[in-house]
């Protein structure tokens, strides 16, 4: 029987239409514990490649008859080569299309609602990697929050609609991946905008965000505002766009808050922390639709593939906004952090501009999960 | 170290570099020592992880210049 290719966009369908696949996952034991391809109706089975080339009789029985079989591997190479050997005995058989790399690399743009006057936002949700990045749209501009490096959708998608990007943010200096921002705004002419205490190493030029700084976009002037908000870095910033929605970045996520000590300063952070999401959050309208810059599990997507939720919602359900005491939660946010994102000081000098890694590296450097929350 | 045999795997990239060092495997004896030179960054948490599951032992690993070796001797 055949081998077919199966590419992460059809995968990331597959995710966000809650369909069924089974992942054969040959990569070694720990990478898959680390990391793997979540889906709400995927099943798992992981044999390492190396325990498989002397044949895969003994999977064979393992794997359904009535659904469809994905080998994955980091690169393709093996699961090409171990997709060959289960063809061979006779089943078909798909392979993912550039591995572990080409899932953390996609993106997929989803709508996620209407602005005034004709206005929209999307947001780009990279997958395997749990970052979601945002574009704000009205008749002929567009603004762009916390671009991940795969700078061609966002031009391309700009293009499509038929808008010039004029404004990219990035909500903080981030430490999970490479932001794409800078080089955005170098190849569309836009501003590029950091908070500025995020920024002091960077090597580079940008419009330092103050807080409530406002742009507006397009023909409807739709609003983007700066509401300062640290905790995850001294600098984090949230965007309020069109009175609407509000753009969290790393502080605040559907099921989980951020976490303090990724610029190496938890003790000093964790109560601005705590007073952004206390304070300057609780003095928001709780109608806002919080759209966060990270999602950690699967479970976070709602049935269209976003991941937003009301602000008052999370107040009443998020773990991170219930906790009462003080001491509880500088004890949750310090000395229970999961590990921390693969590479997350080299991806921070990365994002100041101190080193320019190839393609290859960065992709090396971005492996695994973000790792920006915690609960 | 006296290596039994050499190999080299440079340039090739995975499943290559573990498919030739077992192959290679097969052909000594116990106890034997196999170097292996690989230059795919998979074979830092490959190959101690195949030898593993394969019985053999990893008695010295050293990485310089991108080039990694691997001193594997047969169980």
């Amino acid at each position: 029987m055949t081998i077919i290719k199966m590419t992460a966009a059809e995968v990331a369908r597959k995710v966000i239409d809650n369909q069924p696949l089974f992942i054969l996952d040959v990569r070694n034991h720990d990478a898959y514990v680390d990391w793997k391809i979540e889906g709400h109706n995927f099943e798992y089975l992981n044999i390492p490649y190396f325990e498989l080339l002397d044949g895969v009789d003994n999977v064979l029985s393992k794997l359904p008859i009535d659904q469809d079989v994905l080998v994955v591997c980091a690169k393709e190479g093996s699961s090409i080569m171990v997709a060959e050997m289960i063809a061979e005995a006779g089943r078909d058989v798909f392979y993912l299309e550039g591995g572990m790399k080409s899932w953390s690399s996609y993106l997929e743009p989803i709508k996620v609602g209407d602005l005034r006057g004709g206005g929209e936002l999307y947001q780009f949700v990279r997958l395997g990697k749990g970052c979601l990045s945002y574009m704000v749209i009205s008749e002929g501009e567009a603004a762009i929050i916390d671009a991940v490096r795969f700078t061609d959708v966002f031009t391309n998608f700009a293009k499509q609609k038929n808008v010039d990007i004029k404004h990219v943010f990035d909500t903080h200096l981030h430490a999970d991946h490479i932001s794409g921002g800078r080089l955005i705004a170098e190849a569309t002419g836009a501003t590029y905008y950091l908070p500025q205490k995020d920024a002091e190493e960077v090597v580079f030029d940008y419009t330092a965000i103050e807080d409530a700084l406002t742009v507006k976009i397009g023909a409807a002037q739709i609003n983007v505002s700066a509401l300062y908000s640290p905790g995850h870095t001294i600098g984090s910033t949230s965007f309020i766009i069109d009175g609407k929605y509000l753009l969290s970045g790393d502080i605040l996520f559907i099921d989980s808050i951020g976490r303090p000590d990724l610029a190496g300063l938890a003790e000093d952070w964790v109560g601005d922390l705590r007073e952004t999401l206390n304070v300057r959050y609780r003095e928001l309208t709780e109608e806002l639709i919080v759209l966060p810059s990270h999602f950690m599990k699967i479970d976070e997507l709602n049935t269209d593939g976003t991941v937003a939720k009301r602000l008052g919602d999370l107040f009443a359900e998020n773990h991170g906004l219930n906790i009462e005491s003080e001491d509880a939660f500088r004890h949750i946010v310090t000395d229970h952090l999961p590990p921390q994102p693969n590479a997350y000081q080299q991806i921070r000098q990365v994002n100041m501009g101190k080193i320019t890694p190839n393609y290859d590296e960065q992709t090396e450097m971005e492996i695994g999960p973000n790792r920006c929350a915690v609960r | 170290m006296d290596s039994t045999k050499v190999l080299d795997v440079k340039g090739m990239s995975c499943p290559m570099p573990i498919v030739r060092t077992k192959k290679e495997m097969d052909t000594l004896s116990s106890g034997d020592i196999l170097e292996v030179h690989a230059t795919d960054q998979g074979a830092l948490a490959d190959m101690p992880a195949w030898a593993n599951a394969a019985g053999h032992t990893i008695i010295k690993q050293k990485e310089d210049a991108e080039v990694l070796t691997f001193f594997i001797q047969k169980g």
